[in-house]
């Protein structure tokens, strides 16, 4: 029983961050049916930019989980700026033309922005502090989970609310369910589209640097190549849930999570990847739309 | 144009009779590799290192008394080639060979030195078949085979640690996997430990939690990793993060020092193996000094293990007294020679004992060499 709780809480936290990274996608799909590509970028510039604040801060004498908290903060404003730069130049322009370019823009942005931080960082693997410290409470369980995956759960768990209320509660959030419906019929009552599908991609980069930063304290290490992998694997989790969906992409994200856990600890870590991506086919052929994707008629 | 073609397949013939005149005054070391094309740095070292040796023991009287001739082939680590080399340098009347460089052209030529009774040595093919298979009784080496670490893993983790139940887990690639199974395969043979799993995971994947969960429900006492150092330190922090004890035991591609740099003090404690560390051997630097002399730049792969098959070959002839084939091969499993890698003879099945890896643990942030 404690195995399979501890495979249980291991799917749970890896599940959720598959979530965080997901609902970018799923935002961004759900406005302008375009997959972002350089997504997972964004989620790998998040965890950069904490480790250089988290490095400056801990030379001017900050310690504990302020760094964590102010990192956390920057990497944050640092994404959404990198969305909505990423939006402005190379989706904007791209408005209206066949969906085939912007997501070849996507491609190209995505190749440019890890090998722009290959270049202005480093090729190698580097540290990333243990800025989760380990909470006294938390060491009778220590085994079965740790106070970083305790922190990555009420995390995401919190963000996911925050973005829902945003969402359900919001004039901002009423204007963005508008634009989903029918873009141009926002228009005309007047919502400022452009500033929606901006807006969108600030909040997806904010999920996504969240989401870098957890991750990387969780593992300790960062890389430029490891926003293609968390992408591929989030891209997934949205497609498992149903594109276009928010509620879709958080159990995308977690069913992803689960099936890889109890894959590697039920059968084999060997097949741990068969399992994820079958289980994707499997519910497409099932249900074509993702688990609650909607069917949409094609705008023609 | 017949003409000149002639007179010209004459002069060769000619001038073949008269090397092969000379045949019975010098001892012929043969050289085979790759001297040209895009493997060539991994042959020329090992060229240069015969040149130097050879003119180094002809300037001090040669061996026997005679002088030593060398017979170069080119193979570019093509086994076609090879086998053309291979056959040229038994009708020229090599008595011993160092080559082939890599492992497929050296598969590829032994059976052609094996039916002419010639003593080869290879500075650098790694394959562990050339040895174990015991089809060619004429072959050695001064490198150590590719299973040689998982065998040095196995022993230090069975009878060092006295470990009774391993796991053994890889990154699926060819370096990682190829030695988690031979570590199995050992620890199975040995008859003292239990593997209680052995399987590959993704690498680069988010976390490791389920699988090291897994380690921890087999009661493994020690974890065997085949792959490099972004894994291993991924699972080492997550293994002290599930405040796990087992120990962790490893492969050069985790001796490296992104792994102290990024596992920090997760670090402490894992073993791993890696190259011996020669820095210490006179011998080695003197021949490293020999070539930098004569060539003015630092010497490429292999050097050392060539210079010292170059050695070691020569001082089995000296040793036998005789260029006779039996006599060499006995010489080169009895008689200890100093040599670049170490002091070193040759076993049964022509792996040379002494060379090859050591154990190393890492403490307070370094790597420290066990034995």
């Amino acid at each position: 029983m404690d195995y399979f709780l501890e495979l249980f809480l291991g799917g749970l936290t890896r599940g959720s961050i598959y979530a965080l990274i997901a609902l970018g996608y799923t935002m961004v799909y759900g406005i302008i049916q375009l997959i972002n590509f350089a997504h997972g970028e964004i989620y790998m510039i998040g965890a950069f930019v904490a480790l250089i604040v988290a490095g400056i801060l801990t030379i001017y004498g900050f310690a504990g989980i302020s760094v964590l908290v102010l990192a956390a903060i920057a990497a944050i404003i640092w994404a959404c700026a990198y969305g909505y730069t990423l939006e402005k130049i190379a989706y904007r322009p791209l408005r209206g033309a066949p969906r085939l370019s912007p997501l070849i823009s996507a491609i190209g942005m995505s190749i440019f922005l890890q090998n722009y931080v290959l270049l202005a960082q480093t090729s190698d693997f580097l540290p990333f502090p243990n800025l989760i410290p380990d909470f006294e409470f938390m060491e009778p369980v220590a085994h079965i989970i740790g106070s970083p995956e305790l922190v990555i759960l009420i995390t995401t768990f919190v963000t996911m609310i925050l973005l829902t209320l945003l969402i359900k509660k919001t004039k901002v959030g009423k204007a963005m369910r508008a634009t989903q419906q029918d873009m141009s019929m926002a228009r005309l009552v007047g919502i400022n589209v452009d500033r929606i599908i901006s807006l969108t991609f600030i909040i997806g980069s904010a999920l996504a640097a969240i989401g870098g930063v957890l991750v990387a304290s969780y593992i300790g290490q960062v890389n430029f190549y490891i926003g293609f992998l968390a992408g591929v694997k989030a891209f997934t989790a949205a497609v498992l849930g149903g594109i276009g969906s928010i509620p879709g992409a958080v159990l995308g994200g977690l069913v992803l999570g689960w099936t890889e856990s109890f894959a590697a600890g039920y059968v084999s870590s060997d097949y741990e990847d068969v399992f994820a991506f079958g289980l994707l086919v499997l519910i497409l052929i099932l249900r074509p739309a993702g688990i609650l994707g909607k069917a949409r008629k094609q705008k023609v | 144009m017949k003409k000149f073609t002639v007179l010209l397949s004459t002069a060769a013939l000619l001038l073949s009779l008269a090397t092969a005149g000379f045949a019975a005054d010098t001892i012929k070391l043969g050289v085979a590799g790759p001297h040209s094309g895009d493997l060539a740095p991994y042959g020329i070292p090992s060229m240069k290192a015969a040149q130097l040796v050879v003119k180094k023991i002809n300037a001090a009287g040669g061996v026997l008394g005679k002088q030593v001739e060398l017979l170069i082939q080119d193979d570019q680590c093509k086994p076609e080639m090879a086998t053309n080399a291979a056959t040229k340098l038994v009708t020229d009347g090599a008595h011993v060979v160092l080559g082939h460089i890599c492992s497929g052209a050296t598969k590829a030529a032994l059976g052609i030195y094996n039916d002419a009774k010639v003593p080869v040595m290879s500075p650098s093919a790694t394959n562990p078949a050339l040895t174990q298979s015991g089809d060619y009784p004429n072959f050695f080496r001064t490198i150590a085979s590719d299973d040689m670490q998982a065998r040095m893993a196995v022993d230090f983790t069975i009878n060092d640690l006295g470990m009774k139940k391993v796991a053994v887990l890889h990154d699926k690639g060819d370096y990682g996997k190829g030695f988690a199974e031979f570590a199995k395969k050992f620890l199975e043979e040995s008859g003292k430990a239990e593997v209680v799993l052995f399987e590959g995971v993704t690498p680069g994947a988010m976390d490791y939690s389920s699988i090291i969960q897994k380690v921890r429900r087999e009661k493994a006492e020690a974890l065997i990793w085949g792959g490099y150092h972004p894994e291993a330190s991924k699972i080492v922090a997550q293994m002290k993060r599930k405040r796990m004890k087992a120990a962790f035991v490893s492969d050069d591609g985790v001796k490296d020092d992104s792994f102290l740099k990024v596992a920090g003090k997760s670090a402490e404690g894992a073993y791993m193996t890696g190259p011996r560390d020669l820095s210490g051997n006179a011998l080695n630097k003197a021949a490293n000094d020999e070539f930098k002399a004569e060539y003015g730049a630092d010497p490429g792969a292999f050097f050392q293990e060539g210079y010292s098959a170059a050695l070691a070959l020569l001082n089995a002839i000296e040793k036998a007294g005789t260029t006779d084939y039996d006599k060499v091969v006995a010489a080169l499993r009895t008689e200890y020679v100093e040599t670049p890698v170490g002091k070193i003879k040759f076993d049964a099945r022509g792996d040379a004992e002494g060379v090859g890896f050591s154990v190393y643990t890492v403490e307070n942030g370094a790597f420290k060499e066990l034995k």
